[in-house]
Order: structure tokens, then C-alpha cells, then sequence
């Protein structure tokens, strides 16, 4: 790394993320303005983000390579205020919080009371969604049997495909003029509805060429103050590829990262998606510019890796949008998911590493930084070569990359109906979601609390933490005659708490598409411009709803132990049991150690607690699987926390596997923390059991103590590990590798440790601003050791 | 039906041979190695040990199961009465929160293979295998003899941790039947040998060079590395001399001596011999990777 890159890089972890009113204030300026109300929602929507790159202000840093920042300076954060408007508590909570604090400034706060509160109030689509939904929604919301993704964040989690490095926007402005040429008034009553779809896209191309031109011209500017000829050179060169892109295609790889970055620029400006857009497959897409650079002699290898590490800073400097209530406690993290693929295949299945892969992962490793959160992708075909340089990564114990099945993830899309080009061409972004990259609108809408439904059906449908009725009266569990009927109850419960979600999905989806609509995305994603249609209201080629599955182990245990000891063994009958609960264990430590040590758990290979697993994960795929959506796709599962198995187990009270009340819940599916003891092979097998190719994405954690992988051999073993688990159809793999004894260290000296990174679910996180709850949970994750 | 006494079963194990393995603890070992890390695997019969971090307060679940009253509690300990013990196990069976265990149970060629082929995948991807190991597998010969077998008929790779202190006849035909030999040595000099293991080296060292001889199956000498025990240049230097005068072999992996067994002794209520030893440093290590290697021997650092 380079002193220009050690300095951006200090520069992006040292500033602290604040609060920017500046895209709230330009937003309200036009939903005020005469025009806003004159027109179709989609060119309001394209008017509203000509109006902001217009107006916001230009950044550029000092030895930047690649420009722009999404607000007025780095980790200046903007806020969304149509979509969900902070009110004065939420800004001092994100002031004063210990962890992941965003500064807000007097000025902010005044702006937000005298304006922004008073103007978005009854608008944002938070407080329509909550107004839309219906009394039981609500209920099982606030009891903590689901979540909502919506209602903070817009859908997001999509990411780009090969098109931008092809194409210029003017050849988007192209495609558009074709399709409005097509459009038949006759015969389709949605003639003008696209009219103003693809009028509204044009807009937005032209909007981000706009504000590419104002960078090029401050740097002009720049340039003509710069007493130093190097930068002064550099300057100028960066204000003629600011002209070049993105309304031309590029020429290099300089110019294709640029592009890129407007892009993404672009994407987050219009909303704050969930996940934040990514480029996919970085090495696939940028190799024939690098390759070409080389040959030419226009690149080297080390400026290569020199821009490619200016590109990671500006990720690191885009905090997540600050959220608010719930969802801020859930996913606490400045950090955005933006997963870049490097490895898996090509469109014709062959190998698709490159020496451009092997770039990215030593950039990966000088960098350690917590975005992006990049993965390898991994099939049968990718060299050894590259799945151990990996290792060698993950070895140092940032948690980066995580390891992903690349033939796993082909068979998951395909399995849903995508082609074969497109599955191949596809991959896995935020935490561990299978997308058809560049075609697909995929979106998480919630997790959903599968061990909440059986406290509940423990309860004949009244949630014990209020007393009040949640779900339905599916029989008073004392009088099952059968493990079988609980099954049939928790089923019954299940099948009620997901329709009531799913309904809630359904409206929450068209209230995006009929007020919402994202003009800039749909230019992005195909086939938008072909069908005139918008990305939020079927636009895009797939249209995917997920709802995430929570606590798998925890699910499974709980009901493992319920068979086992009431109903096989019947050691214990199902009044004790419950009374143990109600009572939080208080007085049954014994019956709590017997529940722990004595029962079969879930990630031993046991077939008595795997097959519940299995049970489970039918019951929920059917409830979920194959329900049609609104935009012309359908709902699927995934299993992922992020890190809500924390706030779901603060919902619940104790569990029939011997955790107490309020403690957190098993993440992914992984197994419970410390119920697995036979070692990473067995958790493998069990995990194994489960159909991952039904699924759009299962997150598995393992934890590895540093000693395992101290020596070549050990990687060795660790790839070998590794590739066994993806015979076996696994999806995705993760590895902490850090010591618990320093991870104790750091909690007690956080000061000592302010770069300890660790992986959390799906990312990687400093260990420093985890909440207490979560820093005590990763510690508690089995440390694999095997002398 | 062939039955032997087992006292763990390990899935990945990466310290054990080549590829991902699982280790077969076979109980038992005629040696009473000071540094052993496995002393739970030194007595051919199974035993009760106790945790006491982990037992309940005010629970006497075990003291009212135990069919010969052999527990009492005494303070917060559970202690027993080792005479009328007959370790029918029903106090580990009853005890919830596992302070009490047996170590060591019996197991046939089936129960092992069970568990043995769960692991399968992981074999066949990284040309690994299953290694027994202890104690000392070659105290239950008929058992290993009979496991060997099985595996072989399986296609399953097969590894015998061993100290090598057999009879070699015992030896010769254990070695007909397995794919590898971890051969520790320990001591050169048979007084000081006599001391910290308990046992002449003598017979440990002609079976070494007859199996040499033998030339099959291969054979991975491995030497456990303890400070102030056997780690002096003068053991070190007859090691790898001895190791030159055998025939085929010039690999030695060097075990640097651990704590991680000290726990176990005080469960054990054993006393453990090297309780100011501690581990020798890099630089230690170092050195005595370059005595061997500069006399022609391949060195690896663990297993």
C-alpha cells in the first residue's frame, strides 16, 4: 500500500460517520416544488434525483483516484426521508449510543423540527406501511414473530451484471428511444403508464452524465490551483474520464472503475436499498480491461492494484443509513453488504479465475477493511491454487472472504426457473442471497422468528411475554397425545404467522411500485427498458421475495428435546416442561443441565436431532415457497440472521432446549452455540442434511481457533474441509479465526483492539462496536480444536 | 464378535497422519510416559472420573442411583469409593450435567466402523483415513488386528499410533494389515527411558528396525519433544543417528510438548510429574529441526 492509500484509507476509518441532512433537505425542496406535484410518480421520482446530483455538493479528496462521495464528505451519511423519517429521539439516540454512533450536528436536529419532520410526517413510506397494515400484522410485528425490511429500507439487495462496461448511458438513452417506439397506444391499456416509465429512466441518464460533468469540472478546477505537477496531471486526467463515463462505454480499466462508482453512487442516492448494489463479479468484468492494459503497456499490475484499493476506500466511506427503532438494535453495523464476487464460472460453465482474481484477494488482504465484504466463489473446477490463497486470508482472521459453493448456487437459480446463462452469470450478494445478477429484482422482506412460532404454539397462541393472543388456538400442548400432534400445531401456527406476512408483503410491494418507483434501477436492470416497466413493479427479467428463517438450531433443539424427553423417554411429562419454562428454569437446574447435556442437539451428525431439522425445514419451505408475489415472481426462503437471532431471543422466553429467557438464538444454521461438540466435520454433515439448492441461501458459521491453520498443512486440511462440505451441496461457508481468550482480551481493553475484526453473519464487523450480547455470543461459538 | 475398550473417537483429526482422519483412542498403554497428554488412556479398564467444576450444587442425583452406594459427597465434591465402585456407569448415565464420565467403554468392529464411516466424504476428499491411536493399540491386538481388517475390506486408509512396545510378532502382523506406522520414539538412553516412561527402550527400538527391514507398510517416526526430559543435543543426535541406521526411513516429525493434558491429571486425581515444564520455544525447536536435518533427516514440525 502506498502513502496516497494509507492516507485515504486513515482517512475513511478515522472520520466518524455523521448524520447529512443535505439529501433530506434537497429531496423536501422538490416533493415542495410545483413541478413534484405535476407529474406521474415515476418522473417525480427521476425529477427528484436530477434535482439532488444537481444540487448536492461535489467531493472531491485529496489523492483521490476515483471520485464522488454519496454525501458531501466521506461517512457523511444521507438520510431517506420518503422512505423513513428520523424523528428527534431517533437523532439523539444515533448521537449519544456507545456503538456504531453517527454525529448530528445542532443544525441537523433544527432542520429535522422545523422541517423535515413536519413535512414527511403521514408521507414516508414507514408510516403509510404501518397505517396499510392490519391489526394481526401489527401484533405478530411487535411480539417479534417477523420483521420488515420495507419499512426503513427500500428493496435492494440486487446487483449489477456486465452491461455498464459494454455501454455507455447514452446507448441506455438508445435502448429507451427504441422501446418508447414500440410502445402500441392501441392495443395496450399500459402504453402510457410505460411512456412515462422509460421517459422518467431517460431522465435519470441523463441526471448522473450531469453530475459526472460537475466532477469533471472540479477537478478542472482543482487542477488549476494544484502546485504540484504530478497531482495537477492526475487532475485532469480524472476530469476527461469523468467527461468519458458513464456516458460513454470505457476505454480502460481506470475509466470502468469510475464508471462503476457513479453507478453505484447513482443507485444509493436514489434510496437506501437493502444492501447497497454491488458489482458482482469484479475480476470477470474488469479483466479485459486490465488484460488489455498490460499488453498495451497503458497499465501495470501495481497501478492496477493501486486504483482497485482507492476503489474499496470509497466503499468503506458509505456508512449504512443510520436506521431507527427496532431495526437499528437488529443490525447494528456501519456496514453496507457489499459482497464482491471473485471466482465461480463463466456464462459456458468453464473456469472463471483469473489473474485479476489473485489481484483482488491481495488487495482484500492490504486492505482489512470492513467494506466491501468481498467472497470467493468456489465450484469444482476453480484451482486449489485459489481456494487456498483464500485460506491464507481468512488465516489472518478478518473474517474475509467468506467461501461460497458456486455449483450449489447455479443449481438454487436454476432450480427457480432461471436460465443457464443466467444462473452461471449469477451469484450471491449481501450476507449469502443467490441472485441472477443484472436481471433479478431480489429482495429479503423479513426474518421470521421460527422458535417464537413454537413458544406460541406452546401456548395455544398467546404470546407469554404479554399475554396476549398472537396466533391461533392450535390445542393446549398438555393434552398432544403424540409428538406428531404438536408437529401438526407448530405446523398449523407457522402456516397462519406466514400468510399474515405474506399478505403484508403483497401490499408493502405495491405501495413501493405505486409511489416509490426507482427510474435509475430499472435503467440498470434488465429487461426494465424492454418492458417499459419499472424495477419495483416487475420490471426486472426474475422478480424474487425472500422471507429469512431464524434460528434453525434453536428451532430444531427445542423440538428434539420436547420428543425426546416427553414423548420417547417419557422422563419428564409436558406440564413439567412447561412449568420449567414459565418459570425461566428457576428451581430445575437440573432438568435445564439434562435438557444441555443429555438430549440430542443438532450439528453432531445425530440423525434424532438432524431429522427435526429436516421436519422443520419442509414446514417452513411449504408455507412459504412458490406464493406468488405482485410483480409477477414468487416468495422463496432463505436461512440468514444478519444479527437478529440477538433481538429475536429477547422476545422469547426460556426454550424447551434449556436456554433461558431472553438469551440470544442460534444464527444461520449454524448449530446452537456450544451444543456442537463432535468437531467441524459433524457440524458439516449435519448441515448437509438439510436441501440447500431449495433455498436462495443458508449461512453457516464456523469458528476456528488460529493454532488449526498455523501451517500449510493445516490450510490444506481446511480446503479439503471445505470442498467436502460443497460435495455435500452446502452453500456457503464462514470462518472466525481469532482466539476466544483474545476475543475476551478485547472486551475487557476495547482500546487495545480498536481493528479487531471479526465476522459476524455474513460480514465482518469490529468486534469493538458489537453490542455486549453479540460480542458474548461469537465468543460462544464452538472454537473448533482438535489436537 | 471381537470387542474392545475405547475411550474416545475424534473426527477431524489433521494431527494424526495424512488428510482429514479420525482418531480411535484405544485404552490402555504399558507405558507410563511423565508428559503423557492422554492419561485417561493409560489403564486397560474403563474408570469413573469426576468434574467438579461442573457438578450441581445440592444435586445427588448419582449418590441415589448408584446401585453399590460407592459415591458420598464430601463438601461440594462427590467422591468415590473406588473399591466398591463396579463402574456400571449409571451414576454418568443420571448425572445432568456431566461431572461424572466413564471413561472408556467397550466397543465391537462394528460400533467403531459406525463412526468410522461417517466421515467417509472427508476420506475420499483429502486421501484421508483412521488412525488408532491411545493408549496403545497394540495392547488390544486381536481388536486392532480385527479393525485393520475391516478397513482394509472397506477401502478405508488406515494409521497405528504406536510407542512400539510389543512383542514382534505382534508387530509383524499388525503391519501386514495397516496402510502407515506413527512410530514414536522417545529416549536413546535405556536408564533414562527406564525413568520417564517406566519401561526399557530396548525391544522399542530392535521391533523399530525390524518393521525397517520389513520395508511395508511405511513408517512416520515421531518424536515428542520435552524440555529438560529429552531435548538435549546428545538425545537429539543419537535420534537421528539411530534413525540413519535404519533402513528406508528419514522422516521424524518433532511433537512439541503441550500443556493441554495437565487438566485431565487433576481430574484423574493423578499427580502430574511436569508441572514446571513448559512448552519448548520456537527457537528451541529450531535448533533441534537443524541437529536432525543436518544429519540427512526430513523434519516436520507436529504431526
Amino acid at each position: 500500500m502506498n502513502q496516497r492509500i494509507k492516507k485515504l484509507r486513515a482517512q475513511s476509518i478515522d472520520t466518524r460517520p455523521s448524520v447529512s441532512p443535505e439529501r433530506a433537505l434537497l429531496m423536501t425542496e422538490f416533493y415542495r416544488s410545483d413541478v413534484a406535484q405535476r407529474v406521474s410518480a415515476a418522473v417525480r421520482r427521476a425529477l427528484a434525483f436530477q434535482y439532488l446530483l444537481e444540487h448536492k455538493a461535489i467531493c472531491i479528496s485529496e489523492g483521490e483516484l476515483i471520485v464522488g462521495e454519496r454525501g458531501p464528505a466521506p461517512r457523511a451519511t444521507p438520510t431517506y426521508p420518503e422512505i423513513c423519517c428520523h424523528n428527534l429521539k431517533d437523532l439523539k439516540t444515533l448521537h449519544g449510543r456507545e456503538k456504531i454512533s453517527f454525529a448530528v450536528s445542532e443544525e441537523t436536529r433544527r432542520v429535522y423540527q422545523e422541517e423535515m419532520i413536519p413535512f414527511w410526517q403521514g408521507k414516508s413510506i414507514r408510516d403509510r406501511i404501518f397505517s396499510e397494515m392490519s391489526r394481526e400484522w401489527i401484533d405478530a410485528y411487535e411480539a417479534g414473530v417477523f420483521t420488515e425490511f420495507m419499512e426503513q429500507r427500500a428493496p435492494g439487495h440486487t446487483v449489477l451484471d456486465d452491461k455498464i462496461y459494454k455501454k455507455g448511458l447514452l446507448d441506455f438513452k438508445e435502448d429507451i428511444k427504441r422501446s418508447i417506439q414500440r410502445l402500441d397506444f392501441f392495443t395496450d391499456p399500459e402504453a402510457y403508464r410505460k411512456q412515462e416509465e422509460l421517459k422518467a429512466m431517460e431522465i435519470t441518464a441523463d441526471a448522473l452524465i450531469g453530475y459526472a460533468r460537475r466532477h469533471a469540472e472540479r477537478s478542472e478546477g482543482l487542477a488549476k490551483k494544484e502546485k504540484n505537477p504530478q497531482r495537477r496531471k492526475e487532475l485532469k486526467r480524472i476530469a476527461e474520464i469523468c467527461r468519458r463515463v458513464p456516458a460513454h462505454a470505457p476505454q480502460n480499466f481506470w475509466e470502468a472503475l469510475q464508471y462503476y462508482w457513479f453507478v453505484h453512487l447513482g443507485v444509493i442516492t436514489e434510496f437506501n436499498g437493502w444492501d447497497a448494489f454491488n458489482p458482482g463479479k469484479l475480476d470477470q468484468h474488469l479483466y479485459p480491461f486490465y488484460k488489455k492494459g498490460l499488453e498495451e503497456g497503458t497499465l501495470t499490475t501495481e497501478r492496477a492494484s493501486e486504483l482497485l484499493q482507492a476503489f474499496w476506500v470509497k466503499f468503506n466511506n458509505q456508512s449504512a443509513p443510520p436506521k431507527v427503532g427496532v431495526t437499528a438494535a437488529e443490525s447494528s453495523t456501519y456496514t453496507d453488504f457489499v459482497q464482491i464476487n471473485t471466482g465461480g464460472v463463466k456464462a459456458d460453465g468453464s473456469d472463471a479465475v483469473n489473474e485479476l482474481s489473485y489481484l483482488i484477494l491481495e488487495v482484500i488482504e492490504e486492505m482489512r477493511l470492513t467494506q466491501p465484504s468481498p467472497s470467493v466463489q468456489i465450484s469444482k473446477k476453480t484451482p486449489d491454487r485459489f481456494l487456498k490463497r483464500a485460506l491464507q486470508i481468512i488465516k489472518t482472521g478478518f473474517g474475509q472472504p467468506s467461501v461460497f459453493n458456486t455449483d450449489e448456487v447455479v443449481q438454487e437459480l436454476l432450480r427457480q426457473g432461471k436460465s443457464m446463462e443466467d444462473a452461471r452469470n449469477g451469484g450471491t450478494s449481501g450476507c449469502v442471497e443467490t441472485g441472477a445478477f443484472g436481471k433479478e429484482h431480489y429482495k429479503l422482506t423479513g426474518y421470521f422468528n421460527l422458535t417464537k412460532v413454537l413458544e406460541l404454539t406452546l401456548n395455544n397462541g398467546v404470546d407469554p411475554a404479554t399475554g396476549k393472543r398472537i396466533g391461533l388456538q392450535t390445542g393446549e400442548p398438555a393434552e398432544f397425545g403424540s409428538f406428531d400432534e404438536l408437529m401438526a400445531a407448530y405446523k398449523k401456527q407457522l402456516n397462519h404467522l406466514i400468510d399474515i406476512k405474506i399478505k403484508g408483503n403483497n401490499i408493502i410491494e405495491r405501495l413501493y411500485a405505486e409511489y416509490l418507483p426507482a427510474p435509475f434501477l430499472s435503467l440498470l436492470i434488465s429487461d426494465c427498458i424492454d418492458k417499459g416497466k419499472d424495477y419495483h413493479d416487475g420490471g426486472a427479467r426474475y422478480n424474487t421475495s425472500y422471507i429469512q428463517g431464524v434460528g434453525l438450531g434453536s428451532i430444531t433443539d427445542c423440538l428434539t428435546a420436547i420428543k425426546y424427553h416427553v414423548f420417547d423417554k417419557k422422563d419428564l411429562t409436558m406440564e413439567e416442561m412447561l412449568r420449567a419454562l414459565r418459570e425461566d428454569f428457576a428451581g430445575h437446574e437440573e432438568l435445564r443441565q439434562r435438557l444441555v447435556n443429555k438430549t440430542p442437539k443438532y450439528g453432531n451428525d445425530d440423525d434424532y436431532a438432524d431429522e427435526l431439522m429436516r421436519a422443520v425445514f419442509e414446514i417452513f419451505f411449504e408455507a412459504v415457497e412458490g406464493r406468488p408475489n405482485t410483480i409477477g415472481g414468487h416468495h422463496r426462503i432463505n436461512l440468514l440472521p444478519t444479527t437478529v437471532h440477538v433481538y429475536f431471543g429477547s422476545v422469547i422466553g426460556a426454550t424447551p432446549d434449556g436456554r433461558k429467557a431472553r438469551e440470544p438464538l442460534s444464527e444461520g444454521i449454524s448449530p446452537v452455540q456450544g451444543a456442537d461438540r463432535k468437531g467441524p466435520t459433524a457440524v458439516i454433515k449435519s448441515v448437509a442434511k438439510m436441501d440447500h439448492a431449495r433455498t436462495g441461501g443458508t449461512l453457516l458459521n464456523q469458528k476456528f481457533t488460529p493454532h488449526l491453520l498455523a501451517t500449510e498443512e493445516g490450510i490444506e486440511k481446511l480446503a479439503h474441509l471445505i470442498r467436502s462440505f460443497f460435495r455435500l451441496d452446502g452453500h456457503h461457508v464462514q470462518f472466525n479465526v481469532v482466539s476466544a481468550d483474545t476475543l475476551r482480551d478485547a472486551q475487557k481493553h476495547p482500546e487495545k483492539y480498536r481493528d479487531l475484526i471479526v465476522r459476524v453473519a455474513g460480514y465482518s464487523d469490529y468486534f469493538v462496536d458489537l453490542s455486549s450480547d453479540l460480542q458474548n455470543e461469537i465468543i460462544k461459538r464452538t472454537e473448533h480444536q482438535s489436537f | 464378535m471381537k470387542k474392545g475398550v475405547i475411550f474416545d473417537i475424534k473426527r477431524y483429526a489433521i494431527h494424526d497422519g495424512p488428510g482429514i482422519r479420525t482418531a480411535v483412542f484405544f485404552k490402555g498403554c504399558p507405558l507410563r510416559c511423565w508428559w503423557c497428554h492422554n492419561p485417561e488412556g493409560l489403564a486397560l479398564q474403563p474408570e469413573l472420573v469426576f468434574r467438579e467444576s461442573r457438578c450441581l450444587s445440592g444435586c445427588i442425583a448419582c449418590i441415589e442411583t448408584c446401585p453399590q452406594g460407592a459415591l458420598s459427597r464430601a463438601g461440594g465434591l462427590i467422591e468415590i469409593n473406588t473399591e466398591e465402585c463396579d463402574l456400571c456407569g449409571e451414576c454418568a448415565r443420571v448425572c445432568p450435567a456431566e461431572a461424572l464420565e466413564v471413561i472408556g467403554r467397550e466397543m465391537s468392529v462394528g460400533e467403531v466402523l459406525r463412526e468410522v464411516e461417517k466421515e467417509r466424504i472427508f476420506y475420499d476428499q483429502s486421501e484421508g483415513g483412521v488412525t488408532f491411536t491411545g493408549g496403545e493399540p497394540l495392547m488390544q491386538p486381536e481388536f486392532l488386528g480385527a479393525l485393520l481388517d475391516e478397513c482394509q475390506a472397506r477401502g478405508i486408509h488406515t494409521a497405528v499410533d504406536t510407542c512400539g512396545y510389543a512383542p514382534f510378532e505382534v508387530i509383524d502382523s499388525i503391519s501386514d494389515k495397516a496402510d502407515l506406522f506413527l512410530y514414536d520414539l522417545k529416549i536413546m538412553d535405556e536408564e533414562r527411558h527406564r525413568k520417564y516412561t517406566g519401561a526399557s527402550n530396548r525391544a522399542i527400538l530392535d521391533n523399530l528396525t525390524k518393521l525397517a527391514e520389513k520395508g511395508s507398510p511405511m513408517v512416520a517416526v515421531r518424536l515428542p519433544l520435552i524440555p529438560g526430559v529429552n531435548d538435549d543435543e546428545d538425545n537429539i543426535i543419537k535420534v537421528a543417528e539411530f534413525i540413519r541406521s535404519l533402513r528406508g526411513i528419514r522422516d521424524i516429525s518433532l511433537l512439541p510438548y503441550h500443556r493441554a493434558g495437565s487438566e485431565k491429571y487433576r481430574r484423574l486425581h493423578r499427580a502430574y510429574r511436569l508441572g514446571k515444564t513448559r512448552p519448548p520455544s520456537d527457537h528451541r525447536v529450531e535448533e533441534v529441526t537443524r541437529i536432525l536435518e543436518e544429519r540427512g533427516l526430513r523434519v516436520k514440525v507436529g504431526g
